[in-house]
């Protein structure tokens, strides 16, 4: 079988035993590889309703059948457990060179599971794999932490780690590898942590080759010459120039970049914090992940601080939520700050929507001085937030109630209405107001508040594949579900979702068919991304999620748009809901029908009491 | 002597498709370790650098070879290998002064680059431009490059 190298490692943590096991193939035809392999594997082996930082959780890394390939942007990898920040299904996807490095020492993926009685790290070397003492890393960075495993191992290895923040169960703590790319969401690096896994070291130097070479070849050529031709993700395209943070411009000018935490939607001084401001001040130049051609990562410079030298720049959503969210235009500050999550292993998203919503809780007089260790916090205070990001992560002072999230800390003073949160995870950088569609994204992502679920963003601003409009609610449930579809159908691929602004399913089915030699078609394809969606959703219904979750925050209903196209919107949420769950074939609960599931070769276990 | 690869540190974004296109072109496999061509990592300065053989006019790989296994065209430039001479015997991978001959221990051969007979994979396959194959005395583009700046500051209605 060809797309897989059909081993998956399983370590029992509490026992120290490793077993080589092959992988499900059952599981692997139905649920194609990274987020839909490892969301299977969790469904079967994890009762949703476990305490995510107990040792019954499971940690699940898991490559797709495209990973280590040159497919467009195939570098990538998924990190799936149940999740700490939201209590819901928590999948990651990743870039950089782990996934592929991992393919090549001859497996599609990792199972750990238990908790190991001190610091352990993985050692992954082509057939041996060894747990290995880490005591001496366990309070260092990530980039310590990296360094150190370089130089006692081999320097051509890959490390994926947690940060301080991991180890000290930050809610929001992030999965990294390779220093700065992160399987960054819900909290993955505080179940590592919860684990005494502090890392995974591996180098590989086994081939990998491909099912039908003729289909493979005529597949990637076609979807690299789309690639590099489109105005998004090609040669002098938007991303390879300005990188994601090109979307600041392009949000703020239509009144839908959140600031002030969502106070309003407009940032007087976005220009400052654009991409078009990063390029000019702080690039350095490209950085792309494996076997990407599009390379919208940010080589950057810090010129001056504690943190001087060469770093990653941060992504748009990072970029927003230090920003505008927090009010802030000193892009070196914001630069810094996500530079310290790198370091710690921390979600920068849901870090700066946090730090907004204490600033909100300090200036509306919830929260006082003595709260925040003496200090003031209002909004546009740049340098504040690469100190809290710090306290956060060694969970310091005001810092141990900012590592709850925004959720959790509102709640703690009364006000859990100004944390902008869908299922306590914080929503990023698109006004759901003014981009209705998003609005109806974020309140149904199986993993709370989340832009990559189904972005689509791509049409209502974009106008990729074709231009909807962002203020009506029509056809929205149904687009909305197309995207959700689609991308679990790519994160299980594992192709880096930005491929999309390109190439659609056609172009997708054809690399997978030509990887794995299945016979698919492009509609089984997309089903099997739509099985993917529902099993997610069954998980969550098992673990005492409701309709009462697929929500927004009450700012996004009742506070209408204060300025702009979009002036006096709000999101139009429960009529596109009801629609939604019509078009997924679910109940007015958001529970899936007998009917659907049967459709979808899924089975309702749990169901019953669930409800 | 006419074509060779150019390699531009300073244009590449990391994203080792070289390495892909280079070994599967050769062996039907993706395996970074079996390429003749590897993207190394300085990230403290924010640079990656592609190497690979630069087919040298008077390699040192070749002399050292006692079977004839290594031999250079004069015609095409390119220092070529013939693995059913090659005894394995790895004094080219020690000789080679820039470490752009490796031995894979897998395929028991040597890999190294021979400019896929004019069509060179990994430059079809980088998208931005790091690795070029071309005329070498083009690399008088960069002197152009500076000459031009001469231009704008001294040529007629400059300012």
């Amino acid at each position: 079988m060809k797309g897989y190298t059909e081993k998956v490692i399983r370590v029992d943590l509490t026992n120290k035993i490793i077993k080589i096991e092959k992988l499900n193939m059952d599981y692997a035809k139905e649920y194609i590889g990274g987020r839909g392999l490892g969301t299977k594997y969790l469904y079967e082996e994890v009762d949703p309703q476990i305490d995510p930082l107990s040792p019954e959780n499971k940690l699940i890394f898991m490559t797709g059948p495209v990973t280590g390939t040159n497919a467009t942007c195939a570098g990538r990898f998924n990190v799936v457990a149940k999740a700490p920040l939201t209590g819901a299904i928590g999948a990651g996807n990743t870039g950089g060179y782990f996934g592929p490095e991992l393919k090549f020492a001859g497996y599609d993926g990792i199972i750990f599971e238990g908790k190991a009685s001190s610091p352990v790290y993985l050692n992954i070397n082509d057939d041996l794999v060894q747990l290995k003492d880490a005591s001496h890393l366990w309070g260092k960075d990530v980039f310590e932490t990296t360094d150190i495993l370089l130089s006692e191992n081999d320097e051509d290895a890959k490390v994926a780690c947690i940060g301080p923040a991991g180890e000290n169960l930050v809610l929001f703590a992030a999965v990294m590898n390779d220093k700065d790319r992160a399987a960054g969401r819900s909290g993955l690096g505080a179940v590592m942590g919860s684990k005494n896994l502090k890392a995974v070291v591996v180098k590989g130097t086994k081939g990998l080759s491909v099912a039908n070479p003729m289909l493979f070849n005529k597949a990637v050529t076609d979807a690299r010459e789309k690639v590099k031709a489109n105005a998004v993700t090609g040669t002098g395209g938007g991303l390879a120039t300005y990188g994601t943070e090109i979307l600041v411009n392009i949000l703020n000018e239509m009144h839908a970049f959140p600031t002030n935490n969502w106070q309003t939607s407009r940032f007087e001084e976005a220009e400052k914090i654009s991409g078009e401001y990063l390029t000019e001040n702080y690039l350095v130049r490209n950085k792309a992940c494996f076997a990407c051609p599009i390379g919208c990562g940010r080589t950057i410079k810090i010129p001056d601080g504690k943190y001087k030298g060469i770093v990653a720049g941060p992504e748009y959503e990072a970029g927003w939520s230090y920003g505008a969210c927090c009010g802030i235009s000193d892009l070196n500050e914001i630069n810094k700050a996500n530079h310290v999550c790198n370091m710690l292993g921390l979600d920068p998203i849901t870090m700066g929507a946090t730090i907004a919503c204490a600033m909100e809780l300090y200036e509306k007089g919830y929260i006082t001085k003595e709260d925040l260790d003496g200090e003031e916090l209002r909004f546009g205070d740049a340098l504040s937030i690469m100190k809290l990001t710090e306290k956060t992560g060694y969970r310091q002072g005001f810092g141990d109630k900012l590592a709850l999230g925004s959720y959790r800390l509102a709640e703690m003073y009364g006000h859990p209405e100004l944390s902008m949160t869908v299922k306590k995870q914080e929503m990023p950088a698109y006004d759901g107001r003014a981009i209705q569609g998003m609005g109806l994204s974020y309140a149904t992502s199986n993993r709370g508040g989340c832009h990559v679920r189904g972005y689509v963003t791509s049409t209502e601003v974009l106008g990729i594949p074709m231009k909807t409009d962002p203020l009506s609610t029509e056809g929205k449930a149904a687009l909305v579900k197309l995207f959700q579809d689609l991308t679990a159908l790519v994160d299980s691929s594992d192709i880096c979702l930005f491929t999309t602004f390109a190439i659609g399913l056609p172009e997708v089915s054809a690399m997978l068919r030509g990887t794995t030699g299945f016979e698919y078609t492009d509609e089984e394809m997309l089903r099997a991304g739509e099985r993917i969606w529902n099993l997610e959703k069954l998980f969550n219904i098992e673990a005492g999620l409701t309709r009462e979750d697929d929500m927004l925050p009450p700012r996004l209903l009742n506070e209408p748009v204060t300025s702009g196209p979009s002036k006096g919107k709000v999101t139009e949420l429960i009529t596109m809901l009801d629609e939604y769950y019509q078009v997924r074939g679910w109940d007015e609960y958001g529970v899936p029908t007998e009917d659907k599931l049967n459709e979808l070769s899924l089975s309702s276990r749990g169901l019953a009491e669930a409800y | 002597m006419s074509k060779g690869l150019v390699v531009s540190p300073d244009k590449c974004t990391g994203c080792r498709t070289c390495e892909l296109a280079c070994s599967y072109s050769k062996s039907d496999t993706f395996n970074p370790k079996d390429s003749a061509i590897s993207v190394l990592f300085y990230e403290d300065v924010g640079l990656r650098v592609p190497m690979t053989c630069m087919q040298c006019d008077e390699p040192h790989c070749v002399k050292v070879c006692v079977v004839n296994a290594l031999s250079k065209d004069e015609k095409t430039g390119v220092v070529n290998y013939d693995k059913e001479k090659c005894i394995g015997c790895k004094m080219c991978v020690s000789a080679c002064p820039f470490g752009n001959m490796t031995y894979s221990i897998r395929l028991k051969e040597v890999i190294k680059c021979d400019l896929c007979k004019g069509d060179p994979q990994c430059v079809k396959m980088c998208n931005y431009g790091a690795i070029q194959y071309k005329e070498l005395d083009s690399t008088l583009d960069k002197r152009k490059n500076i000459a031009y700046q001469f231009k704008e500051a001294f040529g007629e209605g400059a300012k």
